[in-house]
């Protein structure tokens, strides 16, 4: 069976052909090995990186991310736990804002506040 | 009050070239930013995928602008916020205002950074009434991840630009329903990983060669009408489509922001719609340089920052050791190749060619041509929307009157 991604790891975005033989799966059209992990993964658990906002205590936004890559069916459990947050300023880049959002991985802030 | 140099725009390129400027050892400089934190447009862009190139690690706009302002910050390099630049001489007198009033800075070198701003056009030519609810893409950016206001419940976008990709995505995850993307084209302009990342991940249709041609609505948008155009991207009749919204996006481009460029009198190219530069970024006005978005529109902030160096570095150069004396020949955009930039090449130096397609196509073919020198390298795949470059030789193109690049299908 042939399945058809695009990769999304860099803005090259090569067209990638996964192709299911008795042997396992054999990735063509990536231009770098990351092409096949990423393939390998859309066909087992797709994974995204969550980027969003938190409203702070003093009413500004906050830009943030999860610092892995979270399982795509959880995203929006994701968002729905980012949603209730309101960190309090001073926020530097980096400052873990959850712990375990998702799995182990933690929401970190992107920006200074 | 006088400045060796003066930087217009403190986002990616403004700050870049700054940096670079110092590096190359100048030290009475400043930044001018409009707006209240230097950083630009990244700000607003908390999405990840930048500095891929630059840093070889995925990073969001925020990060990547700290990362730059970082290195300002500590070169003690002064950026002047809340400040607009209200005029700009031939003589390199910059005109500003802020809060303390209206007052010129004589520089001798300038560096344009004042990046790029969005099309309007795709809301001017539709049927309808204008109610609350049509937005840009970049604006309802902005209302989203800096103010944090979800701008509509349910949405069309028109035209499939990055920014309106990545802003489906956003309301989608901020719990708004996006009932499509129309793109007039018959590809999209945004990168196939945001097609990819951004639409097919939330199964957000996207249809191709359709357009709005209706908004409906008094106070609020209650609908648009959606159409398939015809190989003159005219709507094909029998083919309209109401679709209920409340919103609708437009992402149709961007154009470089050269509004006080023009009142300079420097002459804009009609295809890149910047100024006319040579390899150092040096516009027709010596000791006048642009680079980043203002100079032509870039898909990669990496490129901006190397870019805005290349500009840092050249005004640098300028003021050290003054304007030194150049043989140029000009860059000819060929067959299938909407621009070529820079537009003219100084010779006796390497030259980094950036280009674009006019049309997208695989197994593609790249030929530059410089007098006997005729060179080839190929590509998988070419889209108007993903910017080329290719690195030629001092010594290829030492005796040739002009450099073409053209891309054809491999034979």
């Amino acid at each position: 069976m042939k399945r058809n991604f695009v990769c999304i790891e860099c803005p090259r975005g090569c067209e990638l052909t996964a192709e299911t033989t008795q042997n396992g799966v054999n990735v063509t059209g990536n231009f770098c090995p990351r092409g096949e992990r990423y393939t390998e993964a859309e066909m087992t658990c797709p994974r995204r990186i969550v980027t969003s906002t938190v409203r702070l205590t003093d009413g500004r936004m906050l830009s943030v991310k999860t610092d892995g890559e979270v399982k795509k069916e959880d995203i929006f459990v994701v968002m729905q736990k980012i949603k209730k947050l309101h960190p309090t300023p001073p926020v530097c880049i980096g400052n873990i804002l959850e712990e375990h959002i998702s799995e182990n991985i933690n929401l970190i802030a992107t920006g200074n506040a | 009050m006088k400045k060796q140099l003066v930087i217009i725009g403190g986002g990616p390129a403004g700050l870049a070239a700054a940096v670079a400027a110092y590096d190359a050892g100048v030290r009475d400089m400043v930044v001018i930013e409009r707006e209240e934190k230097a950083g630009g447009i990244l700000k607003q862009c908390i999405h990840n995928g930048f500095g891929l190139t630059r840093f070889k690690e995925s990073m969001t706009g925020p990060e990547y602008a700290q990362r730059f302002l970082d290195e300002v910050n500590a070169r003690g390099i002064e950026i002047m916020t809340n400040t607009f630049v209200t005029g700009l001489g031939t003589d390199k007198k910059v005109t500003c205002m802020n809060e303390s009033g209206v007052f010129t800075l004589e520089a001798g070198a300038v560096i344009l950074a004042m990046g790029c701003r969005e099309r309007s056009k795709g809301a001017l030519n539709i049927a309808g009434t204008r109610p609350a609810g049509l937005f840009s893409a970049g604006t309802a950016q902005k209302y989203v991840n800096i103010y944090g206001y979800l701008p509509g419940k349910r949405v069309v976008i028109l035209g499939s630009g990055d920014i309106g990709l990545i802003m489906a995505r956003r309301m989608t995850l901020e719990g708004a329903k996006v009932e499509c993307v129309c793109e007039i084209m018959e590809h999209s302009s945004g990168l196939r990983r945001n097609i990819a990342q951004c639409l097919d991940d939330f199964c957000i249709p996207l249809y191709l060669e359709h357009t709005i041609v209706e908004i409906k609505g008094k106070e609020r948008v209650e609908s648009v009408v959606i159409a398939q155009v015809d190989k003159e991207k005219q709507p094909i009749p029998g083919t309209e489509r109401e679709i209920p919204c409340d919103t609708v996006l437009f992402s149709v481009g961007l154009i470089p922001e050269n509004e006080l460029t023009k009142e300079t009198g420097l002459a804009l190219d009609p295809h890149t719609k910047g100024c006319f530069v040579d390899e150092n970024r040096e516009t027709d006005v010596s000791g006048i340089f642009a680079c980043g978005n203002v100079l032509h529109v870039h898909d990669l902030v990496d490129f901006v920052s190397e870019e805005a160096e290349v500009a840092g570095r050249a005004a640098a150069e300028y003021l050290i050791n003054g304007d030194s004396e150049h043989v140029y020949i000009p860059t000819v955009a060929g067959e299938n190749v909407g621009y070529v930039l820079p537009q003219r090449a100084g010779k006796g130096k390497d030259i980094k060619l950036y280009f674009r397609v006019r049309s997208a196509f695989r197994n593609a073919v790249i030929r530059v041509e410089a007098g006997e020198m005729v060179k080839t390298y190929k590509r998988i795949a070419v889209a108007p929307g993903e910017m080329e470059n290719i690195t030629i030789k001092a010594a290829d193109f030492a005796d040739a009157q002009s450099i073409r690049v053209s891309v054809t299908r491999e034979a």
